[in-house]
């Protein structure tokens, strides 16, 4: 027994690192449903590659372990579904990555959903940020914020059913929670005139307002597991819960999506961009592991192929939304021609 | 008098209060059994759909495109289906692995025509369907719109649709295809971690214990490192994965992900639990025989080796496999040194690439896809019979060794 942990501890010593025939990937859990099947696409293909190995780090995690260098020991691709940050291409660049390309793959909407046997919900994002913001106007004219104390959706708006307000949705550490916030409740403050002028003054506060969300347990933090939301929704029909067009596409046999001013989210009214909380996905590469990792053009080909991510492409499946065909196009040129980043 | 009748009342009671607390742990853990198997049982099949395939004589049969050649005897059985958007309906009712087998099918075939009804593997949207998972409203179910439910109704008609043993389940590696999906590369990964841990931390923890127990004085010293050890013990289990990826990956630099990693961490973290079992195990050897042998002329070690040692193993081997029991149920350590990942391909060795199967079931149950829900309570059932397993040996290892004196 001694043996062999002393030959352990020598192996560990005398281990090298070695070089990687495997391509790895960090990033978004929101866009790892669409690497993973690319991934695996891409292995089974008979190129003499083999399948690479993607982690779910976050977006904010995997961009992280993305530029803390480069070598066989960093991964080669994050994938991210919000856009790479300012600050995180100088981090790059600190760590000598000056090259990064980018890919935009598609698009992920945002539902707001409620169970198949509660009421139906007809709501605009103006409606989503009085209900849901911490802060908000006291009188539609005064330019005065009070605390939000709404208690059933009619409060808000008397068109809407009248039903407590519960609404299960990610938490501040989820992207989808990011996006959802800007897109719906942002959106819904630039519908209040005197709000929208207030952006332009001061831009911090603004956020301030309306991207918290109000802490008096009528937003309830589901964690991360939209699977968790959605049997929450079915055994509470007057919950209302905000999770991945691609979790309501899976489960439309008990819960249905909210029309969002107007628009129901369907496939149709994401990709042509009528369905206003939607979002978009990305991938990155390093470009100096081109070369040294085999196979990254490959995956990047494929990736970008209009078999994967194009009007028909198997992503669809999988609740992929795709680009316009003009925005898929530059994507792929960039893609091919290993263009830099432009920020 | 009525002093006795109250004891004898309150012991009664307290009887009672204990029998209520054995019966409310049983009934929440059949509670929690009978959800997951009830669950997870159906993973254990999925659905096949049978395809008359004939193939002429004169064909060669290993160098047919198992695609095009699946393909075109579907369009045989359904004529009617011309459109594209029909065609492309039809294909979809069947998972990519159909294609695959069928090509296994092709090159283990050894006559030369075909002709007969072969059965191969349908998507996981119809997997769900059939199983009943998801109802059936009027003419679609779930993700499968009345344009596919028209070929589906007519593979019931047919009796062409049946339940098989799920193969994937138990025989392959991740997939994003649910009904392609297994746990196999999993399980090897877990295997691999566990004896790593195993063979790092047992050793290392009984030599710990029995110096720290024989071979040194009480003093601050020992008693600084009897603490930190306690203390080692009730480190949250996330710390050891941020002390796994300090150490191994960034000093040592071995390879991201690998289950060699995964088991040193796992290692690491089961130490504590070992060497403070071993320490009162070998406490309880009775003195008398290590004196006996002292006194018939036998150094320290001799008598460590050749009694004290044999008689704490029972506790000793109790404590290691609890030990490593808890270990194979965690994640958290794993996420840290890259093991929370999609791996497709099944791992040969500790220094590939490998998940394990706690992992595999966190990973799983994250998935949009409904199929995975069944696939999550299967691979729990399967990690819960590793369990047991362990636990039976531990058993077993115990009775076998304890001695009577």
């Amino acid at each position: 027994m001694n043996k062999i942990s002393l030959f352990l501890v020598l192996l560990l010593m005398t281990l090298p690192a070695e070089a990687r025939d495997t391509i790895r990937i960090v990033g978004s859990s929101t866009v790892y449903p669409f690497a993973t099947v690319v991934a695996e696409t891409f292995g089974r293909a008979d190129n003499g590659f083999k399948t690479p190995i993607i982690e779910s780090t976050g977006s904010g995690g995997g961009l992280k372990l993305f530029c803390s260098g480069k070598g066989p020991s960093k991964p080669d691709i994050t994938n991210a579904s919000r856009r790479i940050k300012k600050k995180e291409i100088s981090l790059c660049a600190e760590n000598g990555i000056n090259d990064i390309i980018e890919h935009k793959i598609g698009f992920d909407g945002i539902v707001v959903a409620n169970s198949n046997n509660g009421p139906s919900f007809d709501i605009s994002r103006k409606d989503l940020y009085l209900a849901l913001a911490a802060k908000v106007p006291c009188g539609m004219q005064d330019e005065v914020t009070c605390v939000n104390e709404s208690v059933t959706w009619r409060d808000v708006n008397s068109s809407l059913p009248d039903i407590k307000i519960e609404v299960y949705g990610p938490p501040p550490t989820s992207g989808t929670r990011d996006a959802f916030v800007e897109l719906a409740l942002g959106g819904g403050c630039n519908t209040i005139p005197w709000i929208k002028a207030f952006k332009k003054k001061d831009k911090s506060s603004w956020k301030k307002l309306c991207y918290t969300i109000r802490e008096d347990g009528r937003y309830i933090e589901a964690g991360e597991n939209d699977n968790l939301i959605i049997q929450k929704l079915v055994s509470n029909p007057n919950a209302v819960g905000v999770f991945g067009f691609s979790f309501l596409d899976q489960n439309t046999d008990s819960v249905k999506g909210a029309v969002v001013d107007g628009i129901s989210p369907t496939f149709e009214t994401i990709a042509s961009g009528e369905y206003k909380v939607s979002r978009s996905l990305f991938f990155y590469v390093k470009k100096d592991h081109i070369g040294s990792i085999p196979g990254i053009k490959e995956y990047m080909a494929e990736f970008m192929s209009e078999n994967a991510i194009g009007d028909e492409g198997y992503l669809l499946d999988n609740g992929l939304i795709p680009m316009p065909k003009a925005m898929r196009a530059k994507f792929q040129k960039d893609s091919k021609s290993l263009a830099n980043i432009q920020y | 008098m009525s002093n006795i009748i109250q004891r004898n009342k309150s012991e009664k009671r307290f009887q009672f209060y204990g029998l209520l607390a054995v019966g409310l742990a049983i009934f929440l853990l059949l509670v929690l059994l009978f959800k997951i198997f009830s669950t997870g049982f159906s993973a254990f099949n999925q659905t096949y759909l049978g395809v008359k395939i004939q193939i002429e004589k004169g064909e060669n049969l290993s160098e047919l495109d198992a695609r095009s050649t699946l393909r075109k005897n579907l369009r045989n059985m359904f004529p009617e289906a011309q459109s594209r958007s029909d065609k492309k309906n039809l294909y979809s009712l069947f998972s990519p692995g159909a294609y695959i087998e069928f090509k296994e099918m092709l090159e283990a075939y050894d006559g030369d025509v075909i002709d007969g009804y072969y059965y191969f593997l349908a998507s996981d949207d119809l997997d769900m369907y059939f199983k009943g998972t998801v109802a059936r409203q009027g003419n679609s179910a779930g993700r499968i719109k009345p344009s596919q439910m028209k070929f589906v109704d007519e593979f019931v008609k047919m009796n062409l649709i049946e339940l098989q043993f799920n193969r994937y389940l138990l025989g392959s590696a991740d997939s994003r295809n649910p009904e392609m999906a297994g746990i196999l590369g999993a399980i090897y990964g877990s295997l691999f971690a566990i004896l790593i841990a195993f063979v790092t931390s047992f050793p290392l923890g009984v030599l710990t214990a029995i110096y720290l127990e024989k071979l040194t004085k009480q003093n601050a010293f020992s008693d600084l490192i009897e603490t930190n050890i306690n203390n080692l013990a009730a480190v949250p289990s996330i710390v050891f994965g941020l002390l796994g990826l300090a150490i191994f990956l960034n000093f040592f630099e071995l390879p991201r992900s690998a289950s060699l990693v995964g088991g040193l961490t796992l290692g690491l973290m089961t130490l504590p639990t070992i060497v403070i079992a071993s320490r009162s195990a070998i406490k309880s050897v009775p003195p008398s025989i290590e004196e006996a042998s002292i006194g018939l002329g036998s150094s320290k070690v001799q008598t460590i080796f050749n009694f004290t040692l044999p008689l704490a193993m029972p506790g000793i081997l109790t404590g290691t496999i609890i030990g490593i029991a808890r270990a194979i149920g965690e994640t958290a350590p794993l996420l840290m040194i890259g093991m929370v990942a999609f791996i497709v391909d099944i791992p040969q060795g500790p220094l590939d690439a490998s998940t394990a199967l706690p992992v595999q079931i966190f990973l799983w149950q994250d998935s949009p896809e409904r199929a995975f829900v069944e696939r999550t309570s299967a691979a729990i059932i399967v990690l819960l019979i590793f369990l047991f397993l362990l636990n039976i040996t531990a058993v077993y290892l115990r009775k076998k060794l304890e001695k009577k004196w």
